[in-house]
């Protein structure tokens, strides 16, 4: 199988790459247009900031490339927000591909921290990225913006709200959590996606 | 807002961590004994995986002889644990700069922790945070209670002090953009009675971001006690787990039969 990861500034990318090679998986990783769409499917990482991680996808001209991909693509946490339609970090404009907003946790304190850091549930699992993961699983977090539910949600999880900590809309998926950092789970959702 | 409070809580399944702490001393891991002694307790990559087969959520790793000439070899440790295990980690010691804390990114650590270098120059939590954001800066405080009932921030591994209290320089380093705090009692470190839960308390309830106590803990009870009344988000611990006094899935075990949530 041919797998992109697809190539710009925005953090775990070689996380990514240690997880997949750990499934025993190789991958490319690439900013070239040409590759990314001729590959059978596309890992779209992201830590960071969302506008910034826009404006580095729009100087390689990759926002056209991604809206336009036919085979399964995974965005994995902020890769997961760009695919979104407006992400409330920096008032970006995202890649507008699932019709949904992102929005910022309001921290409570002791109760409620912000950013969201470490292991939480995910329920009501659907789609065969979730194919024998039983529900409430724990998955690994770290983020301070979450995706709004509706019926693209795929699996929903709980912080002060219950938010869409998966997302699938046609060929695209997203996961908000790390699924490259959260332990045998994680490693099954990867392979999920490699087998859809 | 008392029940606007407890609504929060339930709606909250997050759990709390449990990190082992593996301090490495010439790619080996050692642990002192408040500060001072070190017992070698094995290789950290292999030490490592086990844990986190074991169930740990989370691994620091703190290089206490990090120099210059070390800092290669730091990172090529680096990327051998980046390339092994799949949970997040953290790594620590020396780290005084961007440049320091690029390497050890690049090299695959998820989160760096800074201490005396960001006292010194908070300036370099901010500069980290806006190139590689929040979520990588873990801000480590060593801190001592003392006479007069304050607690107050020391430097350079516990031999420094200074004249600025804990709560203070929480507050300064949520400012400048840290992603979470360790705080470790000096008080307690080693001491095997149990974290400092009063101040773990008052620290967690004071900043916005999460806070990881450090310090003390010698039985399962402590871990119990640091989250239920010391209010903290993860906790730290190295000789318990290195020497198998405590295992981590009893510890879940434990902690989840006293309606904590954790990852079991």
């Amino acid at each position: 199988m041919n797998l992109a990861i697809i190539k710009y500034n925005a953090g775990n990318i070689m996380s990514v790459v240690n997880a997949l090679e750990r499934i025993g998986v190789a991958a490319q990783i690439t900013d070239d247009p040409a590759t990314i769409i001729s590959a059978d499917k596309v890992i779209f990482p992201g830590v960071g900031e969302a506008g910034s991680a826009m404006k580095s996808l729009e100087k390689n001209n990759l926002h056209q490339v991604i809206r336009a991909l036919k085979q399964p693509v995974l965005g994995i946490c902020v890769g997961m927000q760009l695919l979104c339609r407006h992400s409330e970090e920096n008032n970006t404009a995202c890649l507008g591909i699932i019709p949904v907003n992102v929005r910022k946790f309001k921290p409570d304190f002791s109760l409620l921290k912000v950013p969201q850091v470490g292991w939480n549930r995910i329920h009501d699992l659907q789609s065969g990225l979730f194919s024998n993961i039983e529900e409430g699983s724990f998955i690994y977090n770290v983020h301070s913006y979450y995706a709004e539910k509706d019926e693209h949600t795929i699996a929903s999880c709980t912080y002060g709200l219950s938010y869409a900590a998966a997302l699938k809309k046609d060929n695209f998926y997203g996961v908000q959590f790390h699924t490259e950092k959260s332990a045998e789970t994680g490693d099954r959702i990867l392979k999920n996606f490699l087998n859809i | 807002m008392n029940s606007a409070d407890n609504k929060i809580i339930l709606e909250s399944t997050l759990a709390k961590r449990i990190i082992p702490c593996l301090d490495i001393k010439d790619g080996r891991t050692v642990k002192g004994t408040n500060f001072i002694e070190l017992r070698d307790a094995g290789d950290p990559v292999e030490l490592a995986a086990a844990y986190a087969i074991q169930g740990a959520d989370e691994i620091v790793f703190l290089d206490i002889t990090a120099t210059i000439e070390k800092r290669k070899t730091l990172a090529q440790l680096v990327n051998r644990i980046a390339k092994t295990i799949n949970i997040p980690f953290t790594v620590g010691g020396g780290i005084g700069s961007m440049e320091d804390v690029s390497v050890l990114l690049g090299a695959g650590a998820d989160k760096i922790t800074i201490n005396t270098a960001a006292f010194n120059d908070p300036s370099l939590i901010s500069t980290i945070a806006a190139n590689a954001g929040s979520q990588c800066v873990v801000v480590a405080i060593d801190t001592k209670l003392e006479a007069d009932g304050e607690w107050y921030v020391y430097l350079n591994g516990g031999r420094k002090r200074t004249e600025m209290k804990c709560r203070d320089w929480a507050k300064q380093l949520v400012e400048m953009g840290a992603g979470e705090i360790l705080l470790t009692s000096m008080n307690h470190d080693g001491t095997k009675k149990g974290f400092a839960l009063e101040l773990t308390a008052e620290i967690a309830g004071s900043v916005s971001i999460p806070v990881i106590a450090s310090g003390g803990c010698g039985s399962m009870e402590h871990f119990a006690e640091v989250f239920l009344e010391g209010r903290a988000d993860a906790a730290l611990a190295a000789s318990v787990f290195h020497f198998k006094e405590i295992q981590i899935p009893d510890l879940k075990t434990f902690l989840s039969s006293k309606a904590i949530e954790v990852r079991i």
